[in-house]
């Protein structure tokens, strides 16, 4: 296959950055999108040219490094990871414009590294259970319906790549809060802290700098794990339901 | 130095208890007084440094991803083993340290293992009460299922995303301390070099990968849970990053390296694709259960299915060869990972190969889809089967899927005594980045186990025995040990940075991957890997003369962040060589040529092998020396595999 | 900061803040166009103007404008404010996007369609609200009481073909605001059931698309009437 790629340069925080244009000649429809990206940098390297930095990990669509917003859509054209994309979605002889994460609370870093330590900060601020490690009762001694295990279950699959902020318009992380959230306010194990943990993690969202949500559902749509709406409408009543109920005055 | 194991004395039942008795405990007040470093933040590192946040010490934990969620830990799918006797099916601590022992073929060390089983039931307890999603029965209870050929049901699981799940799981009580203060998190910074002050281990030295600082830290104690190092193979199911710079820069300093060339290989792989190809991806091995495993009979069919002239659903029966059922007809398909990986290289090396490349062999699910229907078949493997399809291109309902196998776990790392202490003071190795309870080879849904009770469970403990007797004093970074450190690291990257040759960092790690996966891989024999010790040697040195690191060090460079591990790479390689050299025995998922039964399959040798090889650092220019801690089997009774 | 200005300054409590004040503009659509029927009565407008005077006297429902009007005046400055913040959440656009693949248009642009709205409401206000409050209006008898001829003012205006379009083109803007709006304004008050979402979604669109079709459909009418 022959591939146009626009990439977006950027040396570092400072610089302003722009799209470079990369013809490959030699791509195999195997190759998954970041092995393209392996090739031309080992290219660039070869020419003396510094490569391309993108974030990448495990590769197997679940430590949620990669982070590519291409053609105009996070992840590229399949609901799915970056590093799960093939060369196959696309034809020969096509363009890609291949750009970083964009929101305030992303700043980049260089190329199309973002800095998501605001992911961090968020889940910091109140995404845990208050445990302490040991004297724990017997694992079976709560036991839990199913149907809640499975649906707290949908909400922890969330890997933390950031797609849905990077497809919102508004540049929300609902969808990942509310993720968070959701699997800790089903699990009788989160109820406990439920109130103050997500007045916390809604405030430090808003400090992060993302956006409100307005219900687009592109955050859904486009998250690799398929995360559901549902979540966001939860994160709403859990909030709501936590402001007019605790203690805070 | 004489290899001290410190193994409590007493009745195995009883010996991590009265060892948590006997030990020095820091008195809650004084926690505060002392600074601990943890490096790498997967179940190992992330439980520890969460654990020692909460009983009050000062924690640094250090990862050189951008977030501690995103540590390899997470990429695990089956689940983890306790021995809970949930279901009732006659399972017990005993029985968990006793297939642990024998599946890792004798080559473990029983204290360690019988306290992993010990701890395993307070793992399960401890992450359901973070809010881990564990897989439930509709009564509300914990399912579980058998994994691995195992005789019990004892593996939980959340869904084929155990390690996520439970890494999350971590993650969360790790950000609390981060929240509290007690722990300071260090994302996108690599250790480069450990510090040494009065013979004991008191700090590091980091990369800041964005910034390109060279910093150095200082503390008490230093945790090393910096995984495994199954990416010397370049290809491997480890992620990208995965590296064994921390551990290895540890062993240069004196922490001795334990069973180097201890390495899993998986069975159940997709293939490699081509040349372009950065990573290989695992499928579970439940796909054994109902798919069969074959090639063709004759070379030249094997031929034309690789060039596209003949398509497997076309040749008829009597022309495939069934080889696993056929070779061990009471397992089948099921015989253990190793052997089902060693046919499998067997068959193409034969000619037999099925894929472009000829390094494939096929998973026929047919048979199972004409038995039991296609809607019961997408029911058990609907996602893998998806998974495949995306990766291949190619649809595993209608075609045999293409199987290979693949690196994906390594048994040997840091050698450490019962406390998880190496050989250096002060300096403690957990997880996949020690050697200690998976002998030669590690079960199904062992190693989440081992991560997390060596975090949780062991660390908090045997730590405290050694600080309690340190002093309160604090090293200043600005001593002199830590300014050679910084200096060394500084001058490394220099040179990296200053030869400029012709050769990309990738190309000399895929030249190095291929020497260990012909020579040092599923079969190994004397005269390859003497061949190999040479090639690694004069790889390594071209890698000084002519590899091409572009940048500098002021920056995020991806090329001498690579190029820093590899170099790393290019000298454990040699030493995994070394020791699959002298151990010429066959043992778990080490099998060498010369030590086989009559029928080809591998053999022990448990008179001359039966010790850990630990090896200790002599410099660039001498040899390893080898120390040899010797296995004592009081509990276990030792037999020879066999699957026929 | 109370909980209470603390909870509405949120992200999530400006968005409940639209949430809530659509709903209630919502309502007051279903209460405008029952009004809007006493103009094709075909009584040269008594119907309609002895409705148009009931509504400005009748005390309860003057309490009830008063609300109206605030929660116009909240829904339309902090929508504004909401597009201005969520506007700065990214600052740094993309260079191409694809928001067509994973989202409505009218989710999109929810503050273009509210501007245009606006725009409507500020003819419409002067047209006859300002008309009827303070404007000089000839006025009619009926049974001896007298009556501001608000259906004149009404039918001389929708004789204009021009503010026939400009309400037609409006009453489309309301069509997608509602559409994306009606069914957000349930996920924002954390009503999302697998169950109920086909219910909601359907009543939201089958509002959005006959509720402003009915408003278009009368100055349409009577701009016929009147040729």
């Amino acid at each position: 296959m022959k591939i146009t790629l626009k990439v977006w340069r950027q040396k570092n925080d400072k610089d302003k950055g722009s799209l470079v244009t990369y013809q490959l000649d030699d791509i195999s429809e195997d190759m998954s999108f970041l092995e393209m990206f392996d090739v031309l940098n080992n290219q660039l390297e070869r020419k003396g040219e510094a490569p391309i930095a993108f974030d990448h990990d495990c590769r197997e669509g679940i430590c949620g490094a990669c982070s590519m917003y291409i053609n105009g859509k996070p992840h590229g054209p399949k609901q799915t990871t970056t590093c799960q994309l093939h060369m196959r979605s696309f034809k020969d002889g096509d363009t890609i414009v291949v750009e970083p994460w964009r929101a305030k609370a992303f700043p980049v870093i260089k190329d199309l590294v973002v800095d998501r330590s605001a992911f961090d900060r968020v889940i910091s601020s109140g995404g845990y259970v208050s445990v302490n490690t040991g004297g724990i009762p017997d694992a079976n001694e709560i036991p839990i319906p199913k149907k809640i295990a499975d649906e707290a279950f949908d909400a922890a699959t969330c890997i933390g790549c950031g797609a849905c902020v990077a497809a919102c318009k508004n540049a929300s992380a609902m969808l990942f809060v509310s993720a968070k959230v959701s699997q800790l306010a089903l699990l009788p194990q989160g109820k406990v802290e439920g109130k103050t943990r997500v007045e916390n993690m809604v405030a430090q969202m808003d400090e992060e700098g993302f956006g409100a949500c307005t219900n687009t559902g592109a955050c859904s749509a486009e998250c690799p794990k398929g995360i559901s709406l549902e979540n966001i409408a939860r994160l709403n009543r859990e909030y709501f339901g936590a402001k007019a109920k605790s203690d805070n005055q | 130095m004489k290899l001290d194991s410190k193994i409590p004395e007493g009745p195995i039942a009883e010996k991590w208890s009265k060892h948590k008795f006997n030990i020095k405990l820091v008195n809650p007040a004084n926690k505060r007084k002392y600074d601990i470093i943890v490096v790498g933040t997967g179940l190992a590192g992330a439980s520890a440094a969460a654990s020692f946040g909460e009983l009050g010490y000062n924690v640094k934990a250090f990862c050189f991803q951008d977030s501690p969620r995103r540590a390899h830990s997470i990429a695990a799918q089956g689940g983890i083993n306790a021995a809970k006797n949930y279901q009732n099916d006659g399972d017990s601590v005993f029985r968990l340290f006793y297939d642990t022992v024998k599946g890792g073929d004798y080559r473990s060390r029983e204290a360690n293992v019988y306290r992993l089983s010990e701890v395993s039931v307070d793992i399960i307890d401890q992450c359901v009460a973070q809010g881990v999603p564990f897989a439930r029965e509709y009564g509300g209870l914990l399912a579980n299922r058998s994994f691995g050929g195992a005789q019990v049901s004892r593996t939980f699981y959340a869904r084929g995303q155990t390690g996520q799940q439970l890494l999350l799981g971590a993650y969360s009580a790790l950000s609390r301390q981060v929240a509290n203060g007690k722990v300071k998190m260090y994302a996108r910074e690599e250790m480069l070099d450990l510090v040494m002050v009065d013979g004991k281990a008191r700090g590091i030295v980091t990369r800041n990968l964005v910034t390109g600082k060279i910093e150095s830290h200082s503390a008490h104690a230093v945790v090393l849970a910096t995984g495994g190092y199954g990416n010397v193979f370049y290809l491997s199911t480890n992620a990208m990053g995965s590296n064994a710079t921390a551990a290895w820069r540890a062993h240069k300093k004196g922490a001795y390296f334990a069973n180097p060339c201890f390495t899993q290989i998986h069975p159940t792989c997709i293939p490699v694709s081509g040349d372009h190809q950065s990573k290989l991806t695992l499928m579970s091995e439940s796909l054994r259960n109902d798919g069969r495993v074959w090639v063709p009979k004759e070379v030249s069919d094997a031929e034309k299915i690789r060039k596209g002239e003949l398509k497997p659903t076309d040749l008829p029966e009597e022309k495939r060869d069934y080889y696993l059922e056929r070779r061990y007809p009471a397992f089948g398909n099921l015989v253990p990972r190793d052997v089902a990986s060693r046919n499998a290289k067997n068959m193409c090396d034969e000619g037999k190969g099925v894929s472009k490349s000829g390094l494939a062999v096929y998973l026929d699910f047919a048979d199972a889809i004409k038995r039991d229907g296609r809607s019961a078949i997408e029911g058990k493997y609907g996602n893998l089967f998806d998974m495949y399809q995306q990766i291949t291109g190619e649809n595993p309902y209608e075609t045999p899927m293409m199987i290979y196998p693949a690196v994906h776990y390594t048994m040997g790392g840091l050698w450490v005594d019962y406390n998880l202490m190496t050989t250096v003071d002060g300096l403690y190795s957990l997880g996949e980045s020690n050697f200690s309870d998976h002998g030669a080879n590690r079960l199904g849904a062992s190693a989440l186990m081992q991560g997390l009770a060596d975090g949780y469970f062991v660390i908090p403990y045997t730590i405290g025995d050694y600080l309690a007797k340190m002093p309160y004093d604090k090293v200043s970074t600005d001593h002199e040990a830590f300014k050679q450190a910084e200096a060394d690291v500084k001058s490394k990257i220099e040179k990296l940075l200053s030869i400029k040759g012709e050769k990309t960092v990738d190309d000399f790690h895929k030249a190095l991957g291929h020497i260990m996966w012909e020579y040092c891989g599923m079969s190994r024999n004397e005269e390859g890997l003497k061949k190999a010790k040479g090639e690694i040697q004069k790889l390594r040195e071209e890698f000084w003369q002519n590899v091409n690191v572009i940048g500098s060090n002021d920056e995020l460079n991806i090329s001498l962040e690579k190029a820093n591990r590899v170099a790393d790479f290019l000298e454990l390689g040699e030493l995994m060589v070394d020791d699959a050299l002298y151990r010429s025995e066959s043992c778990g998922g080490h099998f060498r040529e010369e030590s086989q039964t009559e029928e080809g399959e591998a053999k022990r040798k448990d008179d001359e092998f039966s010790f850990v090889s630990a090896w200790e650092y002599n410099g660039p220019e001498a040899p390893a020396t080898l120390h040899k801690e010797d296995l004592v089997f009081e509990n276990v009774k030792l037999t020879q595999r066999s699957y026929k | 900061m109370s909980w209470f200005t603390n909870a509405i300054s949120s992200s999530l409590g400006r968005k409940l803040l639209m949430a809530l004040t659509g709903l209630f503009l919502i309502v007051f659509l279903v209460v405008h166009l029952i009004g809007n029927f006493q103009l094709l009565h075909h009584d040269g407008g008594e119907a309609f103007n002895i409705y148009a005077k009931f509504m400005t006297s009748n005390p309860l429902i003057k309490t009830t404008s008063y609300l109206l009007y605030a929660t116009f005046i909240i829904h339309i400055v902090w929508g504004i404010g909401l597009v201005m913040s969520n506007k700065k959440a990214r600052p740094v656009g993309y260079n191409v996007t694809k928001g067509s693949t994973n989202s409505t248009w009218s989710s999109r642009n929810m503050g273009l369609l509210g501007t245009i709205i606006f725009i409507f409401l500020v003819i419409h206000l002067k047209n006859f609200w300002y008309e009827m409050h303070w404007g000089g209006i000839p006025t009619v008898a009926y049974a001896g009481e007298s009556y501001n001829d608000l259906y004149t003012v009404t039918a001389t205006a929708f004789s204009e073909w021009w503010i026939v379009a400009i309400y037609t083109v409006s009453m489309i803007a309301l069509m997608f605001h509602l559409y994306h709006g009606f069914s957000s304004a349930f996920q924002t008050l954390g009503l999302n059931h697998p169950k109920y979402n086909p219910l909601i979604k359907g009543v939201g669109y089958g509002f959005a698309i006959i509720v402003p079709a009915l408003f278009a459909v009368i100055p349409i009418i009577m701009f016929y009437q009147s040729i």
